[in-house]
């Protein structure tokens, strides 16, 4: 018999008790967290940076991650992209009645690893079960903290024509292996995720002297989104070059396949930085080892609105439009 | 042959004497062209206009709406290729497609290979499982196949709400109809790839009009564009093949047998065409089992005369005939838009007015 989750592991008696102490104590690195209704926290002197984000994913595990890796690398990345230091996280479950426990030990696993890879302790949380049927499996929500460093504000609004772009690695990784997974596709080389702590670049960058004007990580929508966001709030047009594009292997045929633009794909380990002219070519040469690359710049507006445009590699032009709706494999 | 963008753009201005009108059949052409931008680097005297080969686009608005229909029902899982869930379709004023129909509680799923629906017929016996089988000759021979399996399983739960269209009747009918501007035809490299040269031998005879069959990567369309040119020059209507790496003369004859085995050509609507003559597949006697619409008392498309567009602003019918460019229709990019589509065009990842609203940047 598979042991599974029941409503009686929400129900606030021993049961959840049990479920708390035997199977997500390892989410603690301090065990006497488990006992008190609310984290105490000593915190160094200085600013405070504070994000949120909810995980819904299918499938729950795929090549390169899960769920669990997702939700705890997701907020600590959204702190480094404010050029905070990820300190601590909160961890919220909501899990379905008849989630196998095994499936709950290793995302728990998986969400312990990741926080030791971000440099974050999860210090309180939250487990809720709710009837089958009323939840995909498994619902992540994490909150972190995390401690400004950067010496500048890194808000579109520092912004300028003439700064160069520059991405930190390979693009695609990430939504690729998601619908691969989610739809059954035997692509060859199998995608794998790209997950990973983006606080390390961005440290890297910092302790160069290097202060970006802008930083976003190129989570769901991909670089097209982002930057078409960054576009929109700093007036200024992106100007990518294709040519420079560093594209992982396999998500350029395979979005040719399925009808995709692999700029909208998403990556979960991959930011763009909007660097001043004169410190891109220093930033490309820290983040080198990552396989960071420039790859285009912002220029003044020639449109009514602010875009982003893609030179190809014919010397032609198009607007790369902001992702839109839902990512739907095309028919032939 | 030539290998450089940059060498068959100037060989094209070198031999080019007049205008011409050519016309990129298939819709991911279009998206190729739009993609590369290919039409800015062409000469000013080259006109593309973008043909009906969009599957989502040329599928019979009483078909999308039988599948809403069925999507309803409580007992049926509705199989879709992704792309058609945001076609419109319904009553003027009530428009509605199927993925409103899924947050409504409709049974959608996205699949992407026919296959995928056998696998869910047989896990899910208690449900009848249907195959909104939408395309062209090339996702054709796959509905053939699971055709043929589902009957060599004796499968009860599933069946086909069929859309499966022939181009190249389609493009006889452009090149044939009194306002005609094509002058010459790019054909889809990857029909061709099944079907061979056969037929695009005699439209390009019968019709006295160039065709070349051409690829799809920016290369390849540059010399299927070269091509066609060369022969327009030489006043020698005939057809090429530019996309011989792929597309072999004789094409894919296990996959026509399999085509002839299970499909009988018909003439049935195309979205925004109207009725084209031997334009649609249907299924023969043996396999009328597998009809969705015999299975739940439809009615089938090739008695309904096509209505050409239920929206009265939206003018697909003259952009998929390449009558009109999509930014010359007033609806573009105003009223219609890829968020609040008037028509399948705007829709697909194939569909011309969408490849022009995303080099326009737009998609409010």
């Amino acid at each position: 018999m598979v042991e599974r989750v029941v409503l009686g592991h929400g129900g606030g008696g021993s049961l959840m008790q049990e479920l708390i102490a035997t199977e997500l104590a390892p989410l603690y690195s301090d065990p006497a967290q488990l006992d008190l209704d609310a984290a105490t926290l000593a915190l160094p002197h200085g600013q405070l940076a504070f994000s949120s984000d909810g995980y819904v994913v299918q499938p729950l595990e795929f090549a390169g991650g899960d769920i669990g890796k997702l939700a705890v690398i997701g907020t600590a990345n959204d702190l480094a992209m404010v050029g905070a230091r990820p300190l601590h996280l909160s961890v919220s479950l909501i899990l379905e009645e008849g989630l196998p426990l095994a499936l709950l030990r290793r995302l728990v696993a998986s969400m312990a690893e990741a926080a030791a890879a971000s440099g974050v302790t999860i210090v309180t949380g939250d487990t809720k079960v709710v009837e089958r049927g009323k939840a995909d499996g498994v619902f992540i929500s994490t909150s972190g903290i995390g401690l400004l460093v950067a010496p500048a504000r890194i808000a579109p609004s520092a912004i300028r024509a003439g700064d160069q772009l520059l991405i930190s690695g390979d693009l695609g990784r990430h939504g690729l292996a998601i619908l691969a997974a989610r739809h059954g596709l035997a692509l060859e080389p199998l995608p794998s995720s790209d997950c990973a702590p983006l606080w390390p670049q961005v440290k890297a960058l910092l302790e160069a002297g290097i202060t970006p004007h802008g930083l976003r990580d190129l989570t769901r929508g991909g670089l097209g989104t982002a930057l078409a966001e960054l576009a929109a709030s700093s007036g200024c047009d992106g100007l990518l070059l294709e040519t420079e594009l560093p594209l992982a292997p396999g998500v350029d045929a395979s979005c040719a396949l399925l009808g995709l633009e692999p700029l909208h794909l998403a990556n979960e380990g991959r930011f763009v930085a909007v660097l001043a002219a004169e410190q891109a070519a220093r930033a490309a040469a820290v983040l080198a080892p990552w396989g960071a690359r420039l790859v285009g710049d912002m220029q003044q507006p020639v449109g009514v609105q602010p875009q982003v445009r893609l030179r190809t590699a014919l010397g032609s032009e198009r607007v790369l439009p902001p992702f839109s709706g839902e990512m739907l494999p095309r028919i032939c | 042959m030539t290998r450089e963008p940059s060498a068959v753009l100037a060989e094209l201005q070198a031999i080019l004497t007049r205008p011409w009108t050519l016309m990129e059949v298939c819709g991911g052409q279009t998206h190729s062209i739009v993609r590369w931008g290919l039409d800015q680097l062409l000469p000013d005297a080259l006109e593309l206009v973008h043909g009906p080969g969009c599957p989502v686009c040329v599928t019979p608005a009483q078909t999308i709406e039988q599948a809403l229909e069925l999507a309803m029902r409580p007992e049926v899982l509705l199989c879709s290729f992704g792309d058609m869930l945001r076609v419109p379709a319904g009553s003027a004023g009530g428009t509605c497609d199927l993925q409103q129909v899924r947050a409504a509680g409709g049974n959608v799923r996205v699949i992407t290979r026919p296959h995928q629906v056998l696998e869910l017929a047989r896990r899910q016996p208690e449900r009848q499982v249907v195959l909104l089988a939408v395309g062209f000759e090339t996702t054709a021979p796959a509905v053939a196949l699971l055709a043929e399996q589902a009957c060599a399983l004796g499968l009860s739960n599933l069946s086909l709400l069929l859309a499966q269209a022939r181009v190249v009747p389609a493009m006889a009918a452009i090149a044939a109809a009194p306002e005609r501007r094509v002058q010459g035809f790019l054909a889809a490299g990857h029909v061709a790839a099944v079907m061979g040269h056969g037929e695009l031998e005699q439209l390009a005879m019968r019709q006295q009009i160039p065709v070349v069959i051409t690829g799809f990567a920016p290369l390849e369309l540059l010399q299927g564009v070269l091509a066609c040119v060369r022969l327009l020059e030489a006043g020698t209507p005939r057809l090429h093949n530019a996309y011989a790496q792929v597309v072999r003369p004789q094409g894919n004859p296990a996959a026509q047998a399999l085509l002839r085995q299970v499909f009988a050509v018909a003439d049935g609507p195309w979205r925004g065409l109207g009725s084209v003559a031997g334009g649609v597949l249907q299924l023969r006697a043996a396999y009328r089992h597998l009809d969705a619409r015999v299975r739940f008392g439809l009615s089938s498309p090739i008695d309904a005369p096509e209505r050409v567009c239920l929206e009265p602003r939206c003018r697909a019918d003259q952009v998929l005939q390449g009558l009109l460019r999509p930014s010359e229709c007033p609806s573009f990019g105003t009223a219609c838009t890829p968020h609040h589509p008037l028509g399948a065009p705007m829709v697909s990842a194939e569909g011309a007015c969408a490849a022009y609203m995303q080099r326009s940047g737009r998609h409010g």
